[in-house]
């Protein structure tokens, strides 16, 4: 660790022990808040959406008016209490998730966000030259498709419904919840058909 | 063959393996994961909205990049993190630098490799 870093450790130490000491937050909870992000909150609870609203299109309906309450029917609560917007992918609309000034991203369905999410190169580029951003996730989209960028904010934040894969009629929920990526959830990535 | 533009998002993070696999390491040690806890912990308790967290972060963000300083996600949110808590009241600048410093100490005398 550079001094930076090390200066942030001991900082972090510090806030951790002093609000202990006053009574205001304990080992036990921050230790429950972790695990939870480490363990069970990340990108199989979209993947779960996604094949439901696949597979049922009354879900469907409900998860693009009101995606919160929506993914909320899966056992999935909003984080912080954040709106939830539910972007429908079609072979016209491509949608993007950005947030061009922190890191905010839709936790309860995909997890903490991935460093690239959060990287300056991301949030700077990904309004400008939505295009570019996309080619080099290797996402080569026709020029007829028009690119929707959305800017997520703490109090709204934006999920990809990813276009269902050709090839996937006969599969079931479960099958289908595997094929369904995090970056797809994101608007970085198509998904592939399971038969190329 | 695809069409490959400028290669910044690709390499800018090179350290940090498979930034692009589902599963990756959230967290890069283990102070990130308990500053990470600490927030949102704080937040459920209802000691501030997320929002204020988050503007927070998002001015500190801003102006690390507009200076340049080459400091870390996570320390750049222990430092918002830090200046809620101060503003809040619920502890002091005072109080937070002299533990940090305690600490400092203390780590210097039990480590000598660095």
């Amino acid at each position: 660790m550079n001094t930076a870093e090390t200066d942030a450790a001991l900082r972090t130490r510090a806030l951790e022990s002093l609000l202990i000491e006053k009574g205001l937050i304990t080992e036990d909870i921050i230790d429950e808040v972790v695990e939870k992000y480490e363990k069970d909150v990340g990108p199989l609870n979209g993947a779960r959406v996604v094949a439901r609203a696949w597979t049922d299109p009354d879900y469907k309906q409900r998860l693009l008016e009101d995606g919160r309450a929506t993914i909320a029917e899966l056992g999935f609560d909003s984080a912080q209490g954040a709106k939830i917007v539910v972007l429908e992918n079609t072979p016209d609309v491509h949608h993007l998730v950005v947030c061009t000034l922190c890191s905010c991203y839709p936790w309860s369905v995909l997890g903490l966000p991935p460093n690239w999410y959060k990287s300056y190169a991301y949030r700077s580029r990904a309004v400008r030259e939505p295009r570019a951003v996309l080619l080099e996730f290797d996402l080569d989209l026709p020029d007829a498709v028009e690119i929707r960028v959305w800017d997520s904010n703490s109090d709204l934040r934006y999920m990809v419904l990813p276009e269902r894969p050709a090839g996937t009629e006969d599969y079931t929920e479960e099958q289908l919840i595997s094929l369904v990526t995090r970056d797809s959830m994101i608007g970085v990535a198509k998904i592939e058909s399971p038969s190329k | 063959m695809t069409q490959k533009t400028d290669k910044n998002i690709a390499t800018m993070e090179a350290r940090i393996a498979l930034p692009r696999e589902n599963g990756e390491l959230v967290f890069q040690a283990p102070w990130e994961a308990r500053a990470f806890g600490l927030a949102v912990a704080l937040n459920e308790k209802d000691l501030y909205e997320w929002r204020e967290f988050s503007s927070q972060l998002a001015s500190k963000i801003a102006a690390a990049e507009q200076n340049n300083t080459p400091s870390s996600y996570y320390a750049r949110w222990v430092a918002s993190l830090e200046e809620l808590i101060i503003a809040q009241g619920l502890i002091s600048r005072e109080q937070l630098d002299a533990r940090t410093a305690e600490y400092a100490i203390h780590d210097d005398h039990d480590h000598h490799d660095h």
